[in-house]
């Protein structure tokens, strides 16, 4: 088994909704608390699993917002386990989660040299390295209704941009979206072999726009000076 | 990356410790210029333990949590931390054996003595490669990611080693060619293999914004990295430094950690200049030490890509965001989250 996350580019508004939702699950949850440092202050930071950053591609008028939440990609080849002195950091064989051992790590940073993702941070509290469960306290847990038992970050996203499944099993809805939509993998020459998933750009058809009426004189002109002035 | 003082004293003493006691090695081995006698042996020994002492114990400051630092041998199977863990703890027993050994019966050319030196320079050489390793296995960091850098700590941590050895020789005997000639053929070695550093490292390749988010055929710029203030991330990543600084700061390195020393020692081996000859290892170590400030802030890990940032010294960010990533750039050091060691 291998789960993971696959994140629909083409429906992720930007709302960070899934990092809120992240940042409220684990805050209690197994390697809790994320600690805030100054957090209604000027400058407030602190720990969080997922980070949402937005991109512009192409170059107007052929350019596109994107935006682009980041959280451990659960790597096959985890370089982050890899160089862990102390084996805190460990991948599980049975589901390919990688997780950190809050009670043998020594906060020495090195895995997070190691993840080109930048998926781990450390809290500067507990002196420990911390990263995305995928919320393997929910995923498994019983006690929950079987729909239930997903990722906070899926359960919470508006447009549903973010898938959770098996990506070993070919029919999970994971590996469909990832075989239909021509899902991919980042930065796949650093061969970690990420487990997650980003799922490009629907390419729509422009709508036209060239039958639509002129308007009125007055139109016309404001908008030839709304190009001619600059703001 | 972050030029964290901890990180830099560890490589810089510990490698300068355990390049020293393999230089007393070489020089004991070939009995070079009559050999060292048994007492200097034993003080070059002790300062080499001294070293890597400090390199090891201004390691644990680093640590965000060092109450589980015992543990960090465990892992020597696949970490390169680990096993520089492992190493530097077995050079303890041994070196302070072959320096009981010298001390206490007063030779250091007997086959014990010839036996203990050599597997004691051997586990420290050892513990070098490992340091190097830590840094050179990383495949996020291109600047690290080069066999050049294990040599480097090799050339480094020799060439230092061997200035004090041949500086405690010149403070004695004031016509000591041949030490002083072999610390300053290390040197130049060191600088050289430094040169071919900061050359490979000087032209941009391999991962860019574009690969990093998987939109390989147009523009990709940042337009807002999704927080306020800084990260972990960006404390850790995203220290730079710009290319006129850089540059400075290697001139300083080649004068103060090449140039000087070997003008010292010439004239030390040649005229005699008394206690001056100390200036040599002193100025070895602050220009190595800038080397290695260095070594960390010209390192860009690839994680800066999604902050906007492209291969290259300096940030190229989005135009709306460029104006004040340059003045950070400029004032040098601002910290964009406040330093974990103000705790
Ligand atoms: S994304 Fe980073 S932390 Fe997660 S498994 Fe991969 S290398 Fe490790
Ligand atoms: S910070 Fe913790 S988990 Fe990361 S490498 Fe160090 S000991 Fe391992
Ligand atoms: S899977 Fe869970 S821990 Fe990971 S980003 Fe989503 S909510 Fe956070």
């Amino acid at each position: 088994m291998r789960l993971g996350l696959v994140i629909d580019l083409d429906t992720c508004v930007g709302c960070h909704a899934c990092a809120t939702a992240c940042k409220q699950w684990n805050t209690s949850s197994i390697t809790a608390p994320l600690t805030d440092y100054d957090p209604y202050g000027k400058e407030p930071s602190g720990v969080w699993f997922n980070r949402i950053r937005h991109y512009e591609i192409g170059d107007y008028p052929n350019n596109k917002t994107i935006n682009f939440p980041m959280s451990c990609m659960h790597c096959e080849n985890a370089e982050c386990v890899t160089v862990c002195p102390t084996g805190a950091s460990y991948k599980r064989p049975e589901d390919g989660i990688v997780l950190v051992d809050q009670d043998k790590c020594m906060g020495c940073n090195y895995c997070s040299w190691a993840c080109p993702y930048g998926a781990r941070e450390l809290d500067r509290e507990s002196g420990t390295m911390k990263k995305c469960t995928l919320c393997v306290d929910r995923i498994y847990d019983e006690a929950l209704p079987p729909e239930d038992r997903q990722p906070a970050c899926v359960l919470a996203c508006p447009a549903h941009a973010r898938l959770f499944g098996d990506l070993d099993d070919p029919e999970s809805v994971t590996s469909r979206a990832v075989r239909e939509r021509g899902g991919y993998a980042l930065m796949p020459e650093l061969n970690y072999s990420p487990t997650n998933h980003y799922l490009p750009p629907r390419t729509r058809p422009s709508i036209p726009t060239s039958d639509l009426p002129r308007g009125s004189l007055a139109r016309k002109v404001r908008e030839w000076v709304n190009r001619v002035v600059e703001r | 990356m972050n030029p964290s003082l901890a990180v830099i004293f560890l490589t810089l003493f510990s490698g300068a410790g355990f390049g020293l006691m393999a230089m007393v090695a070489v020089v004991n081995d070939f009995a070079i210029d009559g050999a060292l006698s048994p007492l200097r042996t034993a003080i070059l020994v002790a300062l080499a333990l001294l070293l890597v002492t400090m390199g090891m114990v201004s390691s644990t400051a680093h640590l965000a949590n060092p109450k589980n630092a015992w543990r960090a041998f465990t892992r020597w199977r696949t970490s390169w931390l680990a096993r520089e863990g492992v190493f530097a703890v077995l050079f303890y027993p041994l070196a302070i054996a072959y320096l009981g050994w010298v001390f206490f019966t007063n030779s250091d050319r007997d086959n014990v003595a010839l036996l203990l030196g050599n597997v004691t320079a051997l586990v420290g050489l050892v513990t070098i490669f490992c340091q190097g390793m830590i840094y050179a296995c990383l495949r996020t960091i291109r600047q690290w990611h080069t066999p050049l850098v294990p040599a480097n700590f090799y050339a480094l941590g020799l060439a230092l080693g061997m200035t004090v050895l041949s500086t405690s020789r010149l403070l004695a005997h004031r016509h000591d060619l041949a030490m002083a000639s072999i610390a300053c053929s290390l040197l130049v070695a060191a600088a050289v293999m430094k040169a071919i550093y900061y050359f490979w490292i000087g032209a941009p390749s391999g991962t860019t914004l574009q690969t990093a988010t998987g939109f390989t055929r147009g523009r990709v710029r940042l337009l807002d990295q999704g927080h306020t203030f800084g990260t972990f991330l960006t404390h850790e990543f995203s220290n730079c430094i710009s290319p006129g600084r850089a540059l400075r700061f290697k001139v300083a390195v080649y004068v103060l950690g090449f140039l000087a020393p070997i003008a010292i020692l010439l004239a030390a081996a040649h005229a005699g200049i008394g206690f001056a000859v100390l200036f040599a290892p002193v100025l070895a170590f602050v220009g190595i030490g800038l080397e290695r400030y260095l070594f960390f802030v010209e390192a860009q890990h690839v994680v800066n890509l999604y902050h906007g940032r492209m291969p290259g010294p300096l940030p190229q960010m989005h135009p709306a965001l460029r104006a004040g990533a340059e003045n950070t750039a400029r004032a040098g050091k601002r910290r964009l989250v406040p330093s974990y060691e103000e705790r």
